[in-house]
């Protein structure tokens, strides 16, 4: 314990535990589980965007071994989406039946002693479907005349709101008013490990046993319970190391209820993986979003409102329990950034379209939120004629103001936000670049920098998610700390490591509340027969909750440790400390083992009437469940040809704060990720449809992930402003590096033609989209 | 996606494997570095009963270096001509090419010969064995016969190899020692395939540009190929020719005729500091 960092394990980089095993390749993921006689699931799916399906019929040969809608009628189609009346019901069953939406939507299930034996029966299987008039542009289908998904709506819009505050209507007259369209493209979320899914009928204990690739085991076995018609004790979930999801694997999808389905009907264990082409088809999609947005100013500056409407193209169903809905809420939501823009007006749709469903992708609706704002704010800077920066200075919430509510009705809590922003402009050399720009560039390329600021809601709760009209309320996480007879301790939890640390952070919280060594702590997660109940890992909850939960369960351990020591030591528990692996008092100790074993297996030496074992079950939601507010500012620096559009980013900065961090390594690690996810976002990623819905990006050469040599080394500067709602004052931050890079790469990229006036409105910003958009401007001429 | 049933033969000879490829008639394609292949077999967008591995063929292997030519055998991998394991004709340029082919690992087992079959029109070796006058060796049922890659690639995918003939080399003349080069190449991210490449050389007094990615096949720009002579062309004079040789070929939107410009003339650029 030489190690023991001074000031304790909470704030220590302490290198990751589960780091070995994943560098090694001695990780289990789905793929590397062997059942005896386990055989391999492929789906065929619909290659028609929108049709009547009139029939699906089995070969001759290995007819027994396909599985349509029609055998699976008896599994129940779950209700999906928020619990609102007027949310379009699209039951989204596990095989197509009636109908098909989208191109990839599963059809039939097919059986084989392999995948390749499996996708061989596919091919035999024939489908019969009258095709149907497509749409894949969620504004063309809210048009009058538009193909309908679904017969019994009115429309295609899965819900319509409106987000207002303050007085739109005054707007009107603002001295400056400035109207731009924005988009962000569908985009797929690419985690490393694909989905995957084994599924067996266990004899010996008479139960389910699922193998999930999932962010969230125990919610999962809830929408299984459900769908399945089996009750919740007869389902174990299991989900070994899970590599990546970035909320991609945190819906119930068709292939993982079909899959679970005939396990119930066959004897021997199914399998399906999913492939590469399969996720750019089958899996959620993100993103997605069209602004039509008005910002009013006074003369002076200061952003007096934001007006207009946001479309969510939301693909064809809702996915189990809470569907796309909430990208609509989030993105109005959030429009009003870190700004002090009192008046808002945003009429939504979320809508229904020939495409793949949308899920959540890290950072859900706020990168396009964030795009939307922080691009409009350069906008009215140029048109104003000051620098984004300055016009920033002038509205950004200023740290006195804490706690703020914004017009969106989000309470920001804590912050300095305009030390932030400077720092980030120190850091990028503001002022370099605009001598440099003054020079000009010998290779004839345009050098640009943009800023983007971000907040992110993190650790949200009861209320956040009740405002939601959430079907599953994620309130609260739990853990289950037990001290075993030699004093090493097991943790289990509900959330699920996907790549986030929780194997380090959650053992230096247990550690540091325990006088332990991170080491003599294991957590154990993903696993509903041993963990207590709790909802998974998503929306930047993790450290809050569960950390939260695992404090406070180790809490309830180390006074009873406490209280057992100060009994051997004959002494009252206030007499004593704990820390180093000993409970102390004055120059007498004793170890924490000891006290285990006492407390485990010699119960005689325990204080009179204590019940042994030292186990404990607590759960944790922050005094604040709004959520606590992350938030930081991303500056760019872009080198773009004009001619081909080809952008390169030179530097990247972050000025960011995440309240109290656990572990200050993995805090950098997961912006960098982050980044590296939002630059794919900002320059990449695209999924696009043709006319007829047929999606245009199926594998990795036509989808283009950024790689090592796109992504630069980011320069990250933390500071700390501690929550005042949670445990130790952390907030969560997983998300955030995702939400600023589409804005701030946009930003650069304007800034570098910004005496052309170019309009970039458009992610991923592809060479084409850059290059046309400075032809465009340069067609125009020069404004100013 | 996996790849429907095959079969899979590995020939010890180039004769065995023509006599595989052709004899019986029957369904068989020849395989290589599979680089592209077994992708598209993978997807089930491409089949055949029978795969004949021509990979390990010393006959694809040999290189011969002669004072006016280099042989580079089919079977030679990107990545041996990236480690300049193999002579290079065109002082560097081919070593340069191979090393910006889609990844290392893809660059272990793509071959030359294979790139230039597939004739993909992105491709980096069609673009780049036009511009050096490459011709290609060709073995096939009817014996062995030449022909310039230039004739070979046909469009999109299609190449002049009839059924049964497999590219055996190419033979590749040499660049003078003061020979000046350029290359360009523009592609959405490290590893994809080009979306335009332009290749320069000005040998002597012959110049020849090549274009890549812009129509079904790389394009031998006759107009600026001439313009490049000039010792001192102006911009404007590059950029005219440029034009010129871009108005004949089909489907070139606005965004395709300012792109191919910008990589020709960086290519240009780069051949005049060279």
């Amino acid at each position: 314990m030489s190690d023991h960092p001074a000031q304790g394990w909470i704030g220590a980089s302490v290198l990751r535990k589960e780091d070995a095993r994943h560098l090694l390749g001695l990780g289990s993921f789905i793929g590397d589980i062997r059942l005896p006689g386990m055989k391999d699931v492929a789906f065929l799916r619909s290659q028609v965007a929108h049709g009547i399906l009139k029939s699906v019929r089995k070969p001759e040969q290995g007819g027994e071994r396909v599985f349509t809608g029609k055998d699976l009628a008896w599994v129940k189609v779950l209700e999906a989406g928020p619990e609102l009346t007027n949310f379009g019901s699209s039951p989204y069953p596990a095989l197509a039946e009636g109908k098909v939406r989208y191109a990839g939507q599963t059809i039939a299930a097919c059986i084989g002693a392999n995948r390749a034996h499996a996708e061989d029966l596919s091919e035999l299987v024939e489908l019969d479907i009258d095709p149907l008039r497509a749409v894949t542009d969620c504004r063309e289908a809210m048009r009058p005349g538009a193909p309908k998904l679904f017969d019994h709506w009115a429309d295609n819009a899965f819900i319509r709101a409106s987000v207002n505050e303050g007085d739109p209507g005054a707007l009107k007259s603002a001295p400056v008013r400035v109207s731009r369209q924005f988009r962000m493209n569908r985009q797929a979320t690419v985690h490393l490990e694909g989905r995957g899914i084994i599924a067996h009928f266990d004899r010996r204990n008479d139960e389910l046993i699922i193998y999930l690739s999932s962010q969230g085991p125990h919610v999962m076995r809830l929408g299984l319970a459900q769908a399945l018609g089996l009750p919740e004790h007869k389902i174990r979930v299991i989900a070994p190391d899970v590599g990546g999801g970035f909320g991609g694997k945190n819906r119930l999808m068709p292939e993982d209820i079909a899959v679970a389905a005939i396990a119930m009907e066959v004897p021997h264990p199914v399998r399906w993986l999913e492939d590469r082409r399969e996720h750019f088809i089958g899996s959620v999609h993100a993103r997605d979003h069209f602004y039509d947005l008005t910002a009013s100013a006074d003369e002076k500056g200061n952003l007096i409102g934001i007006e207009g409407s946001v479309y969510i193209d939301a693909g064809a169903y809702s996915l189990w329990p809470t569907g796309s809905f909430m990208e609509a809420s989030m993105a109005s939501r959030n429009l009003t950034g870190p700004y002090r823009i009192r008046h808002l007006a945003i009429d939504t749709f979320t809508v229904a379209t020939n495409k793949t469903p949308m899920g959540p992708y890290r950072g859900v609706a706020r990168p396009g939120a964030t795009f939307a704002i922080e691009r409009m704010v350069d906008e009215v800077a140029r048109e104003i004629g000051v620098e984004p920066i300055e016009l920033r200075r002038r509205n950004i919430v200023g740290a006195a103001e804490m706690p703020y509510r914004t017009a969106g009705g989000m309470v920001l809590d804590t912050g300095d936000y305009h030390a932030s922003l400077e720092e980030a402009v120190r850091l990028v050399d503001f002022d370099g670049v605009r001598t440099r720009q003054a020079r000009g560039e010998k290779d004839g390329r345009a050098v640009g920098v943009g800023f983007a600021f971000y907040t992110e809601q993190s650790g949200h709760g009861t209320k956040e998610w009740m405002k939601r009209k959430s079907r599953v309320v994620p309130g609260y996480e739990s853990a289950r700390v037990q001290m075993l007879p030699d004093g090493s301790v097991l943790v289990h939890v509900g959330v699920q490591n996907h790549g986030q640390g929780h194997e380090t952070t959650l053992a230096q919280i247990a550690a540091q509340e325990l006088g332990l060594h991170p080491d003599q702590v294991s957590i154990r997660y993903g696993d509903t027969a041993t963990s207590p109940f709790g909802f998974g890992s998503f929306a930047s909850r993790s450290i809050v909750f569960a950390g939260g939960a695992v404090a406070t369960s180790a809490r309830v351990i180390a006074e009873k440790v406490k209280r057992i020591g100060a009994h051997l030591l004959q002494t009252d528990i206030a007499s004593v400390r704990l820390e180093d692996g000993t409970v102390t008092a004055g120059v007498r100790s004793v170890s924490v083992a000891e006290i285990a074993h006492a407390a485990n297996v010699r119960q005689e030496l325990l204080p009179e009437g204590m019940p042994p074992l030292l186990e404990n079950v607590s759960t944790y939601e922050p005094t604040e469940t709004g959520g606590v507010f992350s938030f930081g500012t991303h500056a760019v620096i872009v080198a773009v040809d004009p001619e081909t559009g080809v952008a390169e980013i030179e530097k990247y900065v972050v000025t960011e704060d995440c309240g109290t961090m656990i572990n200050p390594m993995i805090v950098e690690g997961q912006v960098q990720g982050g980044i590296a996810q939002g630059i794919g976002t900002a320059l990449f990623e695209e999924i696009p449809y043709s006319g007829d819905g047929q999606p245009l990006a199926t594998t990795f050469a036509d989808y283009m992930m950024p790689c090592a040599t796109e992504i630069p080394t980011v320069e990250i500067a933390h500071t700390v402003t501690p929550a005042q709602a949670t445990e130790y004052g952390v907030k969560g931050m997983g998300e955030g590096g995702a939400i600023a890079p589409p804005a701030a790469v946009a930003n650069a990229i304007a800034d570098a033609f910004r005496t052309l006036g170019v309009r970039i409105s458009e992610t991923p910003l592809t060479p084409r989209r850059v290059s046309d958009a400075v032809a465009e401007a340069r067609a125009k001429g020069a404004p100013r | 996606m996996k790849p429907a049933p095959f079969a899979y033969v590995r020939p010890a000879s180039l004769d065995d494997a023509l006599r595989l490829l052709s004899a019986d008639g029957g369904d068989a394609m020849p395989i290589a570095g599979g680089q592209s292949l077994v992708p598209l077999l993978a997807l089930r967008m491409s089949g055949a009963e029978r795969l004949v591995d021509i990979g390990r063929l010393e006959a694809l292997r040999q290189v011969a270096v002669t004072p006016s030519t280099v042989m580079i055998g089919a079977g030679i991998t990107h990545a041996e001509i990236e480690d300049g394991r193999v002579a290079d004709p065109a002082n560097g340029l081919m070593r340069r090419i191979a090393g910006g082919i889609a990844y290392r690992a893809i660059r272990n087992q793509g071959t030359i010969g294979g790139s230039v079959a597939l004739a993909d029109p992105a491709a980096d070796w069609p673009s780049c064995l036009i511009a050096l006058g490459a011709v290609a060796r060709i073995a096939g049922p009817g014996g062995e016969r030449t022909m310039p890659v230039e004739h070979l690639i046909e469009g999109v995918f299609a190449t002049a190899l009839a059924p049964g003939e497999l590219i055996v080399a190419f033979d590749i003349p040499r660049l003078a020692p003061s020979a000046r080069v350029g290359f360009a190449k523009v592609a959405r991210k490290t590893g994809a395939f080009a979306m335009s490449l332009a290749i320069v050389i000005l040998d002597g007094a012959e110049a020849r540009v090549v274009l890549g990615g812009a129509g079904t096949r790389p394009l031998v720009l006759a107009h600026t190929s001439a313009a490049v002579l000039a010792p001192n062309a102006a911009d404007a004079a590059l950029r005219d020719a440029i034009v010129r040789d871009l108005n004949a070929v089909d489907d070139l939107d606005a965004y395709a005729r300012r792109l191919h410009t910008a990589t020709v003339l960086r290519a240009i650029t780069e051949m005049r500091a060279s």
